[in-house]
């Protein structure tokens, strides 16, 4: 089973990225779960949601402490928030950064593989917003699998409507310039 | 046919409301239950759902609503939790009294104080003396299936009777996972359409509600008791039907890996699927340890929680609410009387957990387990304790 913890700050879209991942899963054939850490939304304010996604029905219902990925959707939070809290051995945090990883390593002190893209430059390109949660989505697909490229962008299609071409080529970009680095 | 899709709890029950017709949904939105009505009412705009819905001023009114729309002979909907279930508390036990087939949905969640919108069966806990048939689902898929059965089972002129089903807030009311989701024929032909016992109609006039003077008091008491005692039997006989006609079977207690367990665990709602993996955890250790499901909690089910325990010497019960001053955990204390008569019947270990939304991890089913074990072992039953408490 894969366990995949979002941060964002409310308003980020950390709650609709778990959920496209689940939906994407489950329209595979894949079980999955996605629900947000439940409590009073504060547009700003640090936030996570999570998802489950595995090859058998799912009946674990507790919150995710010990997550496989970890993504995280603003540059600033984990220099707030210690976002590879309980992160399994070869699990991988998922940046959106314009740092090196060198200076991932040295400013936040993250060992564990990472997976780094500068989604804000991306989405201020090709969306218009730094609105990041879908070409994080793209970092994700490379850097962890778990559902097929097409899947998530079937997603973006059916919720995204008009908006959803954009979106579909800030993943594909994301895809492409993700870099990933081992753990140290 | 069925389709394969991912959705919450929430959106899952509102589908099965309108697969199933409702006329009207009075209902006031609260915390966690807001998705089942934000997405009823989007059904009812976009035409999809051919019902009245009533925006109420408050959940007193949603429920005097449900009454009258009933009453009338219109298929009743309605949802709530927490303070809004409370706050409905003096009208829900008019709708037995009246006959009145109501459906409503209740998305377990604490009550105040402290503040609290998380989830915990405290709500539900609190109404157990409606008059209501009561059940529980434990994922979204149970969830969709009993809204569906819920209206079957009110209507059925036998029983003519409202039910309330429960499912935790948040846990799987703002959960999406996988949904099989039946098409309106397949409902249809497992929901006939709805012929109530009497209604308010001026051409022939009956009266509902009338003053019950001591003469007469007693005796309708008494045959409110009857009637929901003896709904157990169309309750089986419909959970019965829905098996054969969905292919997913629902009964009154359901076990887990308890044929040949030494202790047995008794959980209410989506916590159980959480202890499904603690049992398979304890399995794969060589521990025969196993799990009572109860699913419906009124009319409670003695017989098969009999047969369920059969002779096992320790059971544990996993409360979601404390009776403040009293026995604890209200269903342990229902277990325990339950068994009080009975010359074969096991400890009974109490457990509260969860409550005000505080995770459950396996690491406090494993608690769990280790007492009852060491009430196995010793003969000795501990005080009830709650699970995960922070001294």
């Amino acid at each position: 089973m894969h366990e995949v913890r979002f941060h964002g700050r409310g308003g980020q879209g950390a709650v609709t990225s778990a959920e496209l991942l689940a939906q994407a899963a489950i329209d595979e054939g894949k079980s999955a779960q996605a629900f947000p850490s439940f409590g009073p939304e504060r547009r700003g304010a640090p936030v996570m949601a999570f998802a489950r996604v595995a090859d058998r029905p799912i009946r674990n219902r507790t919150v995710i402490q010990e997550p496989t990925a970890v993504l995280v959707l603003d540059p600033a939070l984990p220099g707030l928030v210690k976002v590879d809290d309980g992160l399994v051995a070869d699990g991988v945090v998922i940046l959106n950064t314009s740092r090196s990883a060198d200076e991932v390593r040295k400013d936040f002190g993250i060992v564990a593989k990472l997976a780094l893209v500068d989604a804000n430059r991306i989405a201020r390109e090709v969306i218009g917003r730094v609105i990041t949660n879908t070409t994080m989505l793209g970092a994700l697909v490379r850097a962890v699998g778990l559902v097929e490229a097409s899947s998530l962008e079937k997603q973006f299609e059916s919720r995204f409507g008009r908006l959803a071409a954009k979106n579909i080529q800030a993943f594909q970009r994301a895809q492409q310039e993700v870099v990933l680095v081992d753990a140290v | 046919m069925e389709t394969r899709t991912g959705m919450e709890a929430s959106i899952a029950i509102a589908e099965a409301v309108c697969l199933c017709d409702a006329d009207i949904v009075a209902a006031y939105p609260i915390t966690p239950q807001t998705h089942i009505v934000e997405h009823l009412s989007e059904l009812v705009a976009d035409g999809k759902l051919h019902a009245n819905f009533v925006p109420v001023e408050s959940e007193h009114s949603a429920m005097s609503v449900c009454c009258g729309t009933s009453a009338v002979g219109a298929r009743t909907y309605t949802a709530t939790a927490s303070q809004g279930l409370a706050l409905m508390h003096e009208i829900l036990f008019i709708a037995p009294a009246l006959r009145l087939p109501i459906v409503m949905s209740v998305a377990n969640r604490s009550l105040s104080g402290p503040i609290s919108i998380w989830n915990d069966h405290s709500d539900v806990m609190a109404e157990r003396d409606i008059g209501w048939v009561q059940i529980f689902a434990e994922n979204a898929q149970q969830a969709l299936d009993l809204t569906i059965w819920a209206f079957r089972l009110a209507e059925d002129r036998r029983v003519s009777l409202p039910v309330m089903v429960n499912f935790d807030g948040f846990i799987l009311s703002h959960t999406i996972e996988p949904v099989l989701m039946p098409d309106k024929e397949t409902v249809q032909a497992y929901l006939p359409p709805f012929e109530p016992l009497l209604r308010l109609d001026v051409d022939a006039p009956v009266s509902m509600g009338p003053v019950g003077i001591p003469d007469i008091y007693t005796e309708t008491h008494h045959v409110q008791q009857v009637l929901l005692t003896d709904a157990y039997g169309p309750i089986v006989e419909t959970l019965d039907a829905f098996g054969k006609h969905f292919g997913r079977e629902y009964k009154p207690v359901e076990t887990y890996r308890a044929d040949d367990a030494e202790v047995l665990l008794l959980t209410m709602g989506a916590l159980g699927e959480t202890a499904m993996e603690a049992v398979d955890l304890r399995r794969e250790r060589g521990q025969k340890v196993g799990l009572l499901r109860l699913r419906l909690w009124r009319p409670f089910p003695f017989e098969d929680l009999y047969r369920a325990v059969g002779r096992r010497p320790v059971l544990g019960v996993m409360d979601r609410a404390i009776s403040y001053g009293g026995p604890y955990g209200p269903v342990a204390s229902e277990i325990k009387a339950a068994f009080y008569h009975r010359e074969q019947r096991p400890r009974v270990v109490e457990f509260v957990a969860g409550l005000g939304g505080r995770d459950v991890p396996i690491s406090d089913f494993d608690t769990m387990f280790d007492a009852l074990f060491d009430t196995l072992e010793t003969g000795r039953v501990p005080e009830p304790r709650l699970v995960g408490l922070r001294e």
